[in-house]
């Protein structure tokens, strides 16, 4: 508009944003921006070491202390890991979802956590469909609280398993991780960018270690501004020639609901970015291929691709316990000068 | 009513052209005098405040305020609303319609004037501009009018209709009222929470485009400019983005009666304080970009701006302690807005003093076309401000006169603090003395 360049443009100095106060709990793990590169560190190396000690030792760890599973969605792989790998260590684990509990009723958020502090919970996972609500939650409860997927906000045990999986793959002999340790590496996340916490938390933190990440996918589900949330971060919409440049290709569910109304045209979409084993072939050969799940076949990727040479999505699910063994044991220990 | 002197303060009246040492006499509610300081005849029974070093200035009017009465006092009452106006030396406030049930007809608005109401300011309804604030049939603007509404408005509800939108600027232009809106494409936020941009999707939150204001600005200025004739008078409320405001502009250059309020958060913040989901940062404009609130501060300092108005929007605690996306939009804001004025308008950007009261009276007086307010002309209301332009102070939430005490001020610093407010010659306000 000519009227907004003929007003001089100044800019002035305002008050600065309050620093945040979060997390209020050095256990609590509410986004990957929480952890320094030497955390991530310390979590990858105590999940293998978990992963390797004795069932009967490692049931000592948290033996007894409580655990609370609040979870306001459906979900089968983070729920039933978070279980299995507090359990692992011995604590006691309790679930609440909201349609089997008195958020039905119309308890708040607030209210529900802190019943279950008063329950005796000392550390609560939460998996809320709203943005934003671990930090409500641990702001009213103090406890560690672990962001189990919030909205379409930031899941980051799911960033921290998916890095476990690519540093298998591809950088087998480290066991220390730091800001070059994906130097060269390009991680191409595809498809519905827009909601998905799977893909925040991924570009968060994969550059943090030197790898590129390539978004991919159509306008409407991946604006141009998605660029502009980190470092290391390019828009690619071209599939193919994304993945002509990628050692790891992301797949990512249409979140169908979240979409809100907007209308998309399915078959344009796979034709687009399906990947397929054809596609694989011809342009990324030898590239690992992950998949956060739940995986809609013959939609985001075929069935062929799923079951796969190059898959690692089941390798995914099974990391996803020995991260969350060592995301609990830094939750319920960090009080105490803990680990990470 | 007993007469009240207050002298030897350094009277600011920007409408009269004063800014030097006076002393006035308030007789009745009106002032009665004004003299050279000291040159004022004592008489027995006249109380005195010494304003010596102090500034005495036009109450504040604000324009645009939720009192939340009727039906929904748990958030605010028209007593504890205008406590909080007092306190922030504001002798007016026009109190929005997006009450329960709506403002709409006479009645509503009569009782919002009632003595039984307790309010300790002026208050002046605005009443829907159309029934419901549905956005269809548009309201009796002749008989709201003389129930005492001062302006018709859909606050919170845009008038998103071409034909009711046309309809409610005729008939406000034929009764003499101003058409306020508050410019939102509310096909184009639906289920947004903040502003769109580059914070929204880091967050994960759905946001507001800029475009959401300004289309509409734009097309009710068009409209405005189509009726010409009739002489409507369009008010954009709390605008917020830089294009909403450069339509205003060029509107005002093509000589249409267009003009704009700005709300001090729009000025001084951006959507970075949304910081990690904080919902005293959520408001409807929501906090928008760095240049956008640039150029809200140009347009202040360049005097496309008409006002300052706090968009007074008391939430009870639980309201705000939920789920970003679930809470409710607004802060409170009657008792920050001069500390932050002059804090930061005056203070840091240099706009003059007489300037900023300006925006923060007599303009929104003229707005409102409020007769024998926003000066102190011998003859008008007695509506004064008594404030040290000096003095720094803090604020705390928790000893706001409101209701609510949700605001993201909390703890800030500001400058200039009200002495005295008097509403039609009765102390309204008075600041706890120096201990």
């Amino acid at each position: 508009m000519n009227q907004l360049a003929s007003v001089p443009r100044r800019s002035f100095t305002t008050p600065p944003a309050p620093v945040s106060p979060f997390p209020y709990h050095p256990g609590s793990l509410l986004s990957v921006l929480d952890l320094t590169v030497e955390g991530v560190s310390r979590l990858l190396a105590r999940a293998t070491a978990l992963e390797n000690e004795n069932p009967l030792e490692r049931d000592r760890i948290l033996a007894k202390r409580r655990i609370a599973l609040l979870f306001y969605e459906s979900s089968t792989r983070t729920r039933t890991s978070f279980e299995l790998a507090s359990k692992a260590l011995g604590a006691d684990t309790a679930l609440v979802s909201s349609l089997s509990s008195s958020i039905e009723k119309g308890e708040s958020l607030k209210d529900t956590g802190l019943t279950l502090r008063a329950l005796g919970a000392e550390a609560i996972i939460l998996r809320h469909n709203y943005s934003g609500a671990p930090w409500l939650l641990e702001e009213a409860t103090r406890r560690p609280v672990i962001n189990a997927g919030d909205g379409m906000h930031e899941h980051p045990t799911q960033a921290l398993l998916d890095l476990r999986t690519i540093l298998q793959h591809l950088r087998p002999a480290v066991t220390e991780v730091g800001p070059e340790t994906l130097a060269g590496v390009t991680v191409t996340i595809v498809g519905d960018i827009l909601h998905s916490r799977v893909a925040r938390s991924n570009m968060l933190l994969l550059p943090r270690l030197g790898a590129r990440v390539l978004l991919c996918g159509p306008e409407k589900l991946l604006p141009e501004l998605a660029a502009r949330s980190g470092p290391g971060i390019e828009i690619e919409r071209d599939f193919d020639a994304a993945m002509r440049q990628s050692q790891v290709v992301m797949m990512l569910r249409i979140q169908a609901e979240r979409l809100a109304g907007m209308q998309l045209d399915l078959e344009e979409y796979k034709a687009g970015y399906q990947l397929t084993g054809q596609r694989l072939a011809a342009h990324a050969p030898k590239a690992v291929v992950l998949h956060p799940g739940p995986i809609i076949r013959g939609l985001e990727l075929t069935a062929g691709v799923a079951d796969g040479p190059q898959s690692a999505i089941l390798q995914q699910v099974t990391n996803g316990v020995a991260i969350r063994m060592a995301v609990m044991e830094r939750a319920l220990t960090a009080e105490n000068g803990g680990r990470a | 009513m007993t007469a009240l002197a207050i002298c030897g303060g350094r009277l600011i009246d920007p409408t009269a052209g004063i800014d030097e040492p006076k002393d006035i006499l308030i007789n009745d509610g009106r002032v009665a005098e004004i003299t050279a300081a000291g040159k004022l005849k004592r008489t027995n029974g006249t109380e005195m405040l010494d304003a010596t070093g102090l500034v005495v200035a036009p109450g504040l009017i604000d324009m645009h305020v939720h009192l939340r009465e009727p039906g929904q006092g748990y958030k605010e009452t028209i007593a504890t609303g205008t406590a909080a106006a007092a306190a922030g030396g504001y002798t007016s406030v026009a109190a929005m319609p997006n009450t329960t049930p709506v403002n709409d007809s006479p009645e509503i608005t009569r009782w919002m004037q009632q003595p039984e109401r307790g309010a300790s300011v002026r208050v002046f309804p605005i009443a829907a501009a159309t029934r419901g604030s549905k956005g269809d049939a548009i309201t009796d603007y002749a008989s709201l009018k003389s129930a005492g509404a001062v302006a018709v408005s859909d606050d919170g509800r845009p008038i998103l209709k071409d034909s009711t939108m046309h309809e409610a600027l005729a008939a406000a232009a034929r009764v003499g009222l101003t058409l306020i809106q508050h410019a939102e494409d509310t096909r184009l936020t639906q289920g947004a929470s903040m502003n769109l941009g580059p914070v929204s999707f880091k967050l994960g939150l759905r946001g507001m485009p800029a475009e959401a204001e300004s289309s509409l600005v734009e097309r009710d200025i068009r409209m405005v400019a189509e009726m010409r004739d009739a002489h409507p008078h369009l008010h954009v409320a709390h605008i917020s983005t830089a294009a909403a405001l450069a339509a205003v502009r060029q509107a005002r250059r093509n000589g249409l009666r267009v003009t704009c309020e700005v709300a001090p958060h729009h000025f001084l913040l951006t959507e970075e304080h949304v910081g990690l989901y904080n919902t005293h940062a959520k408001m409807n404009p929501p906090l928008r970009s760095a240049a956008d609130r640039d150029a809200l501060i140009e347009g202040i300092l360049d005097g496309v701006v008409d006002a300052i108005a706090t968009d007074h929007a008391p939430h009870a605690q639980h309201e705000k302690e939920i789920e970003f996306d679930r809470a409710p939009c607004g802060i409170i804001g009657l008792e920050t807005a001069l500390g932050l004025s002059l804090r930061w308008l005056h203070q840091e950007w240099k706009l003059p003093l007489g300037r900023v009261l300006s925006l923060l009276s007599a303009q929104p007086a003229a707005l409102l076309g409020l007769k024998g307010r926003g000066t102190l002309a011998v003859g008008s209301f007695a509506d004064v401000v008594v404030f040290d332009v000096k003095q720094k102070w803090t604020y705390r939430a928790a000893e706001s006169r409101s209701k609510a005490k949700n605001t993201p001020f909390d703890g800030w610093p500001m400058l200039g603090k009200v002495c005295w407010t008097i509403s039609e010659g009765r102390i309204a306000y008075a600041a706890a003395p120096k201990s």
